[in-house]
C-alpha cells in the first residue's frame, strides 16, 4: 500500500494535469513547482534577465515538470539546464543563452567547492628561472573556466546590472574566469588566448605547452600579465617541476 | 549512542545574511539550526562561516532530504553526507521529518504527507533506527503541517509518533506552528491534538509563521510559509506547552522572505520572554 500510494501521489505532483484538481492537493503541487522553479531563478538570475521573468517562469517550469532534482542537493539543481536552454526550440536564435547559464553553472560550483590555500608572490619567487618552462600547477578547485563563442562575460555582467546595458559593439569570443577570492565568488573576462593558457594549465600542461598553445591563438599572447592574474588571484595551490 | 540534547535557551534557523548581525550582537541567541543539505558543499563560505560561529553557539542540525516516511529504501549516500557533517561539527542535535520527498531517485523538494498505518509505521521504524545507527546520534522527528488527510490511515499522528519514539527510542521536534496549521486544516482543536502529544519525548521545540488561504469549499486553508512572524494564536499554545513541559530549546523559523536581522531578533525576545519564567521556575 505504501508504495503505491507513494507512486500514485508522485505522479500526480508532477503530471500536467492532476486527475483530482482539489485546492488541497495543489498546495502540495504549487509547493514542489514554486520551489524548483525559485530555486532556478536563485540560480540564473542573468539569464532570467536576459528572456524576462514572465518568460523565464515558464522555461523554468518545463524543465522542472521533466527534470526533478536527482538528489536533495539543492545547489547541484540545474546543472543540466544549460543543455536543456541549448536544445530548447523557442530559444533556437539565442545560441548565447546557454554560455550563460553554464557560466551561473559554475559560479554556484565555485561558490561550494573545496577550499585550498593559494601560493603566494614568495612561493613563485622561488622558482629558478630555468625551471619554469618544465613547471606545472595545480589550478585552485573554486577556479572554473567557461570557453565561448560568444562575449559571455560581457553579457553576463550587463544582465546582472554591473555594466550599463548597451549594443555589445565587439561580439567577439571570450573565456569567462571564475575564481574564489576571500570566498567570494568574482567573474573576468579572459581572451581566447589566455583562456586556452588556463584551459592547458588546468589540463596539467606544463608552463611551456601552455605558452605555446597561447601563441597558436594570439602570437601577441602575453605571458607577463597571466602570470600575475595566476598570482594576484590566488589561482594556484602547488608547483611542481618535471624531470 | 550520542542523545540529542540541546540546552533550552532560544535560537533561530541560520541564514547567511544576519551574520555579521549575529556576530556584532550574540545578545539572546543560544543555538543555530541549519538546513543540513545547504552544507553538502566541500567548502567556501557556508563551512567558513559555521566554523566561525561553532565555538560560541550551541549547534542543531536539521535534514530536509533524506525521505523518512518515503516507501523505498533510505539513500545511502546521503545518509552518509549527514554522517561526515555531524562528525565535522558534532551538533547537539540531529532532526528531521515525518515526511517524504524522493520517490524513484526524483528529488520532489517538499515534505510530503502519508498514510498513518501499521505499514507505514514499521517503513519509519526501519529507517530511523537506520538513521540512528549509521551517525550513532539519537535524531528528533518533527510533526508535519500537512494540507490533506488519507482515509488509509489507522493511527492518529500523536499516537503514530509516539510508537515511533517508544519503538526507536527517537526524540521528538514539536513544532507548534505546524500542529497550529495541520489542526486548522482538518478543523480539528489544536489543544486537543497538543494535549494527546507525548510531550515527554520532546527535545526542541519550532515557532514560525503561516499564510492564511481557503480551500475549495471556502474552509480556511492554512500555508506553512515560513515567511512572516509567529502568529498569536502560536505564541500562546507554545505558552501553555510550556506550562506542561519546562524549559525546552526553542527555535524560530524564518526561510522565506527573511527579513533584516532586528526583526527576527524580536522573535527571539519574545520567546525568550516566554521561556526565560519557565527556567526561573524550573530552577526553583
Amino acid at each position: 500500500m505504501h508504495q503505491a500510494f507513494e507512486t500514485r501521489f508522485a505522479h500526480n505532483l508532477l503530471a500536467a494535469k492532476p486527475p483530482t484538481p482539489s485546492k488541497r492537493f495543489a498546495v502540495y503541487r504549487n509547493n514542489v513547482f514554486v520551489g524548483l522553479v525559485e530555486a532556478l531563478r536563485l540560480r540564473f538570475p542573468a539569464v532570467q534577465n536576459a528572456v524576462g521573468a514572465d518568460f523565464f517562469l515558464a522555461l523554468a517550469r518545463d524543465y522542472a515538470g521533466g527534470n526533478p532534482p536527482s538528489s536533495p542537493l539543492m545547489m547541484q539543481y540545474g546543472d543540466q539546464f544549460p543543455t536543456f536552454i541549448e536544445g530548447f526550440p523557442p530559444l533556437a536564435d539565442f545560441p548565447w543563452l546557454a554560455d550563460l547559464a553554464r557560466l551561473e553553472v559554475a559560479i554556484t560550483q565555485s561558490y561550494h567547492a573545496a577550499d585550498a590555500a593559494a601560493l603566494g608572490p614568495h612561493d613563485f619567487a622561488r622558482i629558478a628561472p630555468e625551471d619554469l618552462s618544465r613547471l606545472r600547477m595545480t589550478l585552485h578547485p573554486a577556479m572554473r573556466l567557461i570557453v565561448s563563442r560568444f562575449p559571455v562575460t560581457t553579457l553576463w555582467r550587463m544582465n546582472r546590472g554591473e555594466a550599463p546595458l548597451a549594443t555589445i559593439e565587439a561580439w567577439s569570443a571570450e573565456t569567462a574566469l571564475i575564481y574564489r577570492p576571500h570566498f567570494t565568488v568574482a567573474v573576468d573576462a579572459l581572451s581566447p588566448a589566455s583562456g586556452t593558457f588556463l584551459t592547458s594549465l588546468y589540463a596539467g600542461d606544463t608552463l611551456a605547452d601552455a605558452v605555446e598553445q597561447a601563441a597558436l591563438i594570439d602570437d601577441h599572447f602575453d605571458l607577463t600579465t597571466q602570470w600575475q592574474c595566476l598570482i594576484n588571484n590566488g589561482l594556484v595551490t602547488t608547483l611542481t617541476l618535471d624531470d | 549512542m550520542i542523545p540529542s540534547a540541546l540546552s533550552p535557551t532560544v535560537g533561530v534557523g541560520f541564514k547567511p545574511e544576519h551574520y555579521e548581525g549575529i556576530a556584532a550582537a550574540p545578545g539572546p541567541l543560544g543555538f543555530i539550526e541549519i538546513h543540513a543539505e545547504n552544507y553538502m558543499g566541500e567548502g567556501g563560505m557556508p563551512h567558513a562561516m559555521l566554523e566561525r560561529l561553532r565555538p560560541d553557539y550551541a549547534l542543531s542540525i536539521h535534514g530536509v532530504g533524506l525521505s523518512i516516511g518515503g516507501a523505498g529504501p533510505l539513500d545511502q549516500d546521503h545518509l552518509q553526507r549527514l554522517k561526515i557533517l555531524c562528525d565535522r561539527y558534532q551538533p547537539q542535535s540531529f532532526s528531521e521529518h515525518l515526511a517524504w520527498s524522493t520517490h524513484a531517485g526524483a528529488f520532489l523538494n517538499d515534505l510530503l504527507p502519508l498514510p498513518y498505518t501499521e505499514e507505514t509505521l514499521s517503513h519509519i521504524i526501519r529507517h530511523i533506527d537506520e538513521v540512528q545507527t549509521v551517525l550513532n546520534r539519537q535524531m528528533l522527528l518533527e510533526n508535519p503541517s500537512t494540507y490533506l488527510r488519507f482515509d488509509e490511515s489507522t493511527i492518529p499522528e500523536t499516537e503514530f509518533l509516539n510508537l515511533i519514539a517508544q519503538r526507536t527510542g527517537c526524540g521528538l521536534l514539536l513544532d507548534i506552528n505546524n500542529v497550529f496549521v495541520s489542526s486548522t486544516n482538518h478543523q480539528l482543536d489544536p489543544r486537543a491534538y497538543l494535549t494527546a502529544f507525548p510531550l515527554s519525548y520532546v527535545g526542541e521545540i519550532h515557532l514560525g509563521g503561516h499564510n492564511e488561504d481557503t480551500d475549495d469549499e471556502g474552509a480556511v486553508l492554512l500555508i506553512d510559509a515560513h515567511g512572516s512572524p509567529t502568529a498569536d494564536s502560536v505564541w500562546a499554545l507554545y505558552a501553555e506547552t510550556l506550562a506542561k513541559t519546562g524549559p525546552i530549546a526553542t527555535l524560530i523559523e524564518w526561510d522565506n522572505e527573511v527579513p533584516a536581522w532586528p526583526v527576527l531578533r524580536a522573535e527571539v525576545e519574545r520567546a525568550n520572554a516566554l521561556l526565560a519564567p519557565s527556567l526561573a521556575q524550573h530552577a526553583a
